[in-house]
């Protein structure tokens, strides 16, 4: 390793460093296509992110430029926005689901000049968008198929782009290295736009001095190694698959991988068997639930045999964690289960050979921590957010606890303000938001970043995140009230997918839920059960029984934890429909926009802290293409204690 | 339907072949089953690159006519060119290596394969090497193998059946079992594809994915098409020249609002159908 004063200071010129190390003897990416796994290596890597980097300069793309990407996975879209950096403009990756109105607001406030767009259906949303764009220029789309009778003369495919590069070239040699050197570590290196649980999404502007100093202290804690492989398949607006799947690559050398298609993203991942892995909490609660209803779908004895060896690997785990010594019977009973259930299962879900997983970007619910780690799984928390470089915490292999984040990381200065607000400081912390200095103003006010995260920091130095801030409050009795740890204990249960906790300034406890289709489908089919979709099955009496079933189970463990002393979900409803990131119900990384869903469905609140054992709703959805329509049902309410004296 | 499939239409592509001859000629053919005439003295010329739908309502003999083409039986009089060629009378399993493709109304796939071996199965008339090379995957047929396997592959991508690859067919909805048998169809590099109700059973969104795909077909592949259709919607949207048939017999043929406005066209659809026709 160079010594420490010479080690890159900027994104593009690591690039060069890794390539020239490794040349063509080691795989950076490799993409699935035609059935295949093709691979690229560093040199190629290089050799692409060259070829585009002089594309762009040959579209007059400047310095400070923007330089919009959408689409799935990509190598070329990766390329691309390296291709952007080197020549000191500015990446902004766009969700790829993301609707006409926000793809809009994106590249309108970024300013961006040219976008690259994966296929016909981004550039098809562009296209309806880009008469209100006027600083849009160029777009570049990488796959041509249907493409054949677009004739705007703004249009030009990546190939084309490539041989503009080539050109280029032969007229400005040493373009890309000049373009490269003239990089500092305070460009900005991209701007991630946060979804925001609240409000139109801000730009956060990260430096490659925040980025880097970040990783770097990552790896200083976390054994990751240059064999690792890593799956590239969260979205490439997300900060988290960008810190993986680009920064921590080119710092080690590891292979990025992109799946075939997202529908085959389950299949492709049992195929590389990555050994470093980061998941949403919605990923790991969606295997969660795919793995019961296979159980559940399963004959008797391996019915029995699983949810037996399962419950040892809970109990296993939950003696580790506590770092407590394990029965001997237990652990010949696990080695068992090892052979029989465990083994299995983490081939099956396409993670036999993870040495580090990891869950980050939203609250993770206890149980699915313990079910995990029961599997054995090396499963850890991370924490961190878009405004501080990507992570604060991590949890070392010695000292993992479901109920923390971990501990700082060492490039992370941390602590929790008198009002219980967590507060960030170092070197990571960004920039600020692009074009809103009110908004950076009100994030970073006096040199600590203000997380929004309301959190304590327990006595072994480990960070404990509550909830947002502003969603912690109380009954209308004065008993504390978090909606998000009541929120995860019943997304813990397969039937149930997303829930909204309503309490503040309440009598009691209620909440909204959004069942598994899947889970609940599958059970309602075993049970003989007809309905047609979401909406019929939702509220169908037999699943109220099912779901309230789960709510009691979610009460009873209320009661016997001491951070939730006193709460109670006394009425519960199942939402009409699913909550949808087109509706803005909820954001593109998918968490729950709690002021949205309270607003929105008024009414259903008010009618669970009424009499009523009904509700009539009309909704207005969003459909895909942007039309609107309006749907009018009836919801049922179904009251805890009720349910309680039936079956008591 | 959305406005750009629309467009898209309206500027079609004619071309004829280059000696001026149609690519597909069907000359006075007739087909009796027992005391039913299913098709008489039926007259059909398609030029090369052409999207042709065939309309009619049930009993009209559409799918006797397809089934001629593609051989399932012969015709009692008549010549059926193709390509230049004489295929009166070629046997029924040479027909898919003579270049001609089709699916069927009710799916004809193998179900208890998975869709990447019905679509390799496809490829079985461009199969050469013996029983011996292959049987032991040696040599040429090794290399053939791969070759076969890769275009599939790139038939998968092209109708974005990618996660359905290794999925046993009769685990599939009908609207992807359609797209797999077109894409079976493709496997054995035809020039003409006959489509037997492409759109039957879908919903709207399965129709337009069809609808996309059949023009993809059509223009990025070359291949020229006829098609069985019963929803005149789709029909008028996606085809240059309809030919109707009612009780066997050829009754108008021209661009799809010639064909809609004819009056035999209108008398045969008469009732419900009438309607829609005239939509």
């Amino acid at each position: 390793m160079p010594p420490r004063d010479t080690l890159p200071d900027t994104l593009p010129k690591l690039l060069v460093a890794t390539a020239h190390q490794y040349g063509h003897r080691k795989i950076a990416v490799r993409e699935k296509t035609f059935g295949i796994w093709q691979s690229h290596t560093w040199a190629d890597y290089l050799e692409q992110v060259r070829t585009l980097t002089l594309g762009f300069a040959a579209l007059q793309v400047q310095r400070e430029d923007t330089v919009a990407l959408i689409g799935d996975n990509r190598p070329p879209l990766y390329w691309a926005l390296l291709a952007a950096e080197s020549l000191g403009a500015i990446p902004v990756a766009l969700y790829q689901d993301s609707i006409d109105r926000e793809v809009k607001h994106v590249l309108g406030h970024s300013d961006a000049r040219v976008v690259v767009a994966e296929d016909q259906e981004q550039v098809d949303k562009l296209l309806q968008v880009k008469g209100d764009l006027p600083k849009l220029e160029h777009i570049v789309y990488v796959d041509p198929k249907g493409m054949r009778h677009y004739r705007q003369p703004y249009l030009l495919p990546l190939t084309r782009l490539q041989e503009l590069g080539r050109e280029y070239g032969r007229t400005a040699a040493g373009l890309f290295e000049e373009a490269v050197a003239k990089g500092t570590p305070d460009d900005t290196a991209i701007i991630a736009y946060t979804s925001g649980t609240t409000g139109e999404p801000k730009g956060a502007m990260l430096s490659h001095r925040n980025l880097l100093s970040n990783a770097r202290s990552f790896l200083q804690v976390e054994a990751v190694r240059e064999t690792d492989e890593v799956m590239a398949y969260l979205p490439m607006a997300w900060v988290g698959d960008f810190y993986f799947s680009v920064v921590l690559s080119l710092l080690t050398g590891y292979a990025v991988n992109c799946p075939e298609d997202p529908a085959t993203i389950m299949r492709d991942l049992r195929e590389i068997g990555p050994t470093f892995f980061l998941s949403p909490p919605r990923i790991w609660e969606g295997i969660l639930t795919n793995n019961h209803v296979k159980i559940e779908d399963a004959d008797w004895l391996k019915r029995r045999v699983g949810q037996f060896f399962l419950d040892i690997g809970q109990r296993v785990a939950h003696h580790a964690l506590l770092r407590e010594p394990v029965p001997w019977t237990l652990r010949l009973l696990y080695a068992l289960g090892e052979f029989l259930v465990y083994g299995p299962i983490r081939d099956q879900i396409g993670l036999g050979k993870v040495r580090l997983a990891y869950t980050g970007g939203a609250a993770l619910g206890p149980e699915v921590f313990q079910f995990y780690r029961a599997l054995g799984i090396n499963y850890k928390q991370i924490y961190g957010l878009t405004e501080c470089g990507a992570l604060a915490t991590y949890q070392p292999d010695t000292d993992v606890r479901p109920e923390t984040v971990g501990r700082p990381l060492p490039a992370v200065e941390l602590r929790v303000s008198e009002a219980g607000e967590v507060l960030i400081r170092g070197p990571s912390v960004f920039v600020g938001y692009y074009k809103n200095p009110t908004a950076t103003e009100a994030a970073v006010p006096d040199g600590w970043l203000h997380t929004g995260d309301a959190g304590f920091i327990d006595r072994d130095g480990h960070l404990v995140i509550i909830d947002r801030v502003r969603d912690v409050s109380t009954l209308a009795d004065g008993t504390r009230f978090a909606p998000q740890y009541l929120e995860n204990k019943l997304k813990f249960s397969p039937f149930i997918r997303e829930a909204v906790a309503v309490g503040r300034d309440r009598p009691y406890v209620t909440a909204l839920l959004n069942i598994d289709l899947e889970a609940v489908g599958n059970w309602a089919e075993r049970h003989g059960i007809g309905h047609t979709g979401y909406m019929d099955l939702s509220q169908k009496p037999e699943v109220h029984t099912l779901v309230g079933d789960e709510v009691a189970r979610v009460n009873r463990a209320l009661a016997s934890d001491l951070q939730t002393k006193g709460l109670f979900i006394k009425k519960f409803l199942i939402l009409h429909k699913e909550l949808d990131p087109d509706d803005a119900e909820i954001t593109r990384t998918r968490k729950v926009r709690r002021g949205v869903v309270v607003e929105k469905y008024a009414d259903l609140v008010e009618a669970l802290y009424s009499d009523a054992d009904h509700a009539r709703v009309t909704t207005t959805i969003t459909y895909e293409d942007g039309r609107q329509a309006q749907i009018e049902s009836s919801v049922r309410i179904r009251d805890m204690a009720l349910l309680a004296e039936r079956v008591g | 339907m959305n406005d750009r499939t629309r467009g898209r239409a309206g500027g079609g592509c004619m071309t004829d072949q280059a000696d001026g001859r149609p690519f597909l000629k069907v000359e006075g053919v007739s087909k009796s089953f027992g005391g039913v005439r299913a098709l008489s003295e039926i007259e059909l010329e398609v030029n090369r690159g052409e999207i042709r739908a065939i309309i009619g309502p049930n009993g009209a003999g559409k799918t006797t006519l397809i089934n001629l083409i593609s051989r399932v039986y012969p015709p009692d009089r008549g010549r059926i060119t193709f390509a230049g060629r004489d295929i009166t009378r070629v046997p029924t399993h040479r027909i898919a290596s003579v270049g001609i493709g089709r699916t069927f109304q009710n799916v004809a796939l193998f179900r208890g394969m998975t869709v990447l071996d019905n679509l390799m199965l496809g490829r079985h008339p461009l199969m050469r090497p013996g029983i011996f090379s292959s049987g032991i995957y040696w040599g040429l047929a090794q290399k053939k193998e791969v070759e076969h396997r890769a275009r599939v592959e790139w038939i998968i991508d092209f109708l974005e059946i990618t996660h359905i690859r290794k999925t046993l067919v009769a685990a599939l909805p009908l609207g992807l079992q359609k797209r797999v048998e077109l894409g079976r169809a493709l496997a054995g590099e035809p020039t003409l594809l006959l489509l037997d109700e492409p759109m039957a059973g879908m919903n709207v969104e399965e129709k337009e994915d069809m609808v996309r795909f059949i023009f993809d077909i059509n223009e990025e592949l070359d291949k020229t098409i006829v098609l069985i259709e019963h929803d005149m919607g789709v029909v008028m949207d996606i085809s240059q020249r309809v030919s109707a048939l009612d009780f066997g017999v050829k009754i108008a043929e021209g661009t799809p609002d010639e064909v809609r406005a004819n009056p035999a066209v209108i008398e045969a659809y008469l009732g419900t159908a009438a309607q829609q026709a005239s939509r």
